[in-house]
């Protein structure tokens, strides 16, 4: 499993990038191999509102469906076209393969730092 | 408790992620994923670990005639060797199992059924027997490889004297021998593409596995998972047992007329069959022209009207859009009909089109 410094981790599986008010929010690696091959993702619009923990966007493997989770709640500012079109970038470098940029960040859920996730992560596995 | 495969160790050491499947702990997929492996068969050659299927042998004087009652496809003129699919249906005409009958001689048949109904099929020969015929649950002591795509028999031909390599589809070789191991040439699969399926003693699979993966390098052979297994047959139209048929569904609803032959003097289920007539639903292929996957038990629609529910469906890696398998009202059947089908919440369009989606060009 690679993690990436520097980044918050959720426990549904998304990392959250800080970048002055605004924040990344894309899938760990973790997260894409378990869902496997990604063959399609939806993703909401600009200007659309994200709640903590609720579903915002969802991406499809080969063989099945999976719904993405917010990790903060704020206001999407700009959406990743680029994935639209190439859901393999996910597969291929989690860390750059960013879903949406949310701003005017009301609320975050308790992140973990990459050390905190990794753990995380191994605990779910037993 | 799941069970292992005799190949549980070899997926473990390949990377094979490993799921519960039929009562069998098996890959899902290894680390290259679904779609290479999936196009690794189209393209080149795939290796899969298919020991969990069941193997039944059907044995004595009465053999045929059992055969012939048990099952809705036509046995009296199969040659030794030959193998031959039928469905297994119910008095009332649903589908029991479908499975691929292999005459060795007169009076010794081998039959190949779904992991998941060996136990319930081997029960259902055994409670309608008759005669001189004995049937023998041998599947544990079986071990299945399938070797599958356009470069599978290159890598068998290194491996098998020619006169034990069967020549035509549906036929087998019983008495061959593949690296020196004994075992069951045969020309079948479950991909669309060319290939053969091995049968041999567990004992043996760790080593034929790995001499096949080892001979098969230059043609580009890799292990395949459950997951490629299931893309592979979507998009080469092949019915699954519990997605495309059961004990609710008949074989000429689900598309396997072909293999139910009415004219043959009785089978069970030939008359509930015949009460029913020609099907009111059918099996249909869907081609996704909307946004998204289609997957099995979706509301299928006609404008406004419920006309079915999918039975199967996925993204087909090699056809490069995601198809579905539906089982609609007859009445809305034609190629070309426009369709919807509600996935969560959301209308996807789709188009019928002709099955299979992929047929491999000979």
């Amino acid at each position: 499993m690679k993690l990436e410094k520097g980044l918050l981790y959720s426990k549904s599986h998304e990392w959250v990038k800080e970048e002055g008010d605004e924040v990344l929010i894309g899938l760990t690696d973790y997260a894409q191999s378990e869902l496997g091959d990604l063959v399609f993702v939806n993703l909401p619009e600009e200007g659309d509102e994200l709640s903590v923990g609720e579903s915002f966007a969802d991406v499809e493997s080969v063989k099945a469906v999976s719904d993405i989770y917010a990790p903060v709640a704020g206001i999407v500012s700009q959406v990743n076209e680029e994935i639209l079109d190439a859901p393999e970038m996910i597969n291929e470098s989690p860390y750059e393969a960013w879903l949406v940029k949310v701003t005017e960040i009301s609320e975050k859920e308790a992140l973990m730092s990459a050390e905190e996730y990794e753990a995380f992560v191994e605990s779910e596995k037993e | 408790m799941d069970l292992k495969t005799p190949l549980y160790d070899e997926h473990v050491k390949a990377g094979g992620k490993i799921v519960p499947f039929a009562g069998y702990l098996l890959p899902v997929q290894y680390g290259t994923g679904v779609i290479k492996e999936h196009m690794a068969v189209r393209t080149q050659a795939g290796l899969f670990d298919v020991s969990h299927m069941g193997e039944i042998l059907c044995e004595g004087k009465d053999a045929l005639a059992n055969l012939q009652m048990l099952l809705t496809n036509n046995f009296d003129n199969l040659v030794d060797g030959q193998a031959r699919y039928s469905p297994m249906c119910t008095e009332e005409g649903g589908t029991v199992d479908d499975l691929i009958v292999y005459k060795k001689s007169d009076d010794h048949y081998f039959i190949v059924v779904n992991a998941a109904n060996k136990d319930k099929d081997y029960q259902w020969m055994i409670n309608h027997k008759f005669g001189d015929a004995v049937f023998t649950d041998v599947s544990e002591e079986y071990a299945q490889l399938a070797v599958q795509g356009p470069k599978a028999m290159e890598i068998i031909r290194k491996l098998a004297r020619e006169e034990e390599i069967p020549q035509k589809y549906y036929h087998a070789v019983f008495d061959a021998q593949v690296a020196g191991i004994p075992c069951i040439i045969s020309k079948t699969g479950y991909t669309g593409e060319d290939g053969v399926e091995l049968y041999f003693k567990s004992k043996d699979a760790a080593r034929m596995w790995n001499i096949l993966l080892e001979n098969g390098k230059e043609e580009g052979l890799i292990p395949c998972g459950l997951g490629a297994r299931d893309t592979l047959r979507m998009e080469a139209g092949m019915p699954l047992y519990g997605h495309e048929m059961d004990e609710t569904v008949t074989p000429r609803e689900a598309g396997l007329g072909f293999a139910v032959k009415m004219k043959k003097e009785n089978f069970i289920g030939k008359a509930a069959l015949e009460e029913k007539g020609e099907p009111k639903r059918q099996r249909i292929g869907l081609k996704v022209i909307g946004r998204g996957i289609i997957r099995e038990h979706q509301d299928v629609y006609a404008g406004e009207t419920i006309i079915g529910h999918t039975t199967s469906g996925t993204h087909c890696p090699y056809l490069g859009y995601p198809a579905a398998i539906a089982l609609v009202d007859s009445r809305y059947t034609e190629i070309g009909t426009r369709l919807k089908a509600e996935v969560r919440g959301r209308m996807i369009d789709a188009e019928i089109v002709e099955l299979p989606f992929y047929k491999r060009s000979k």
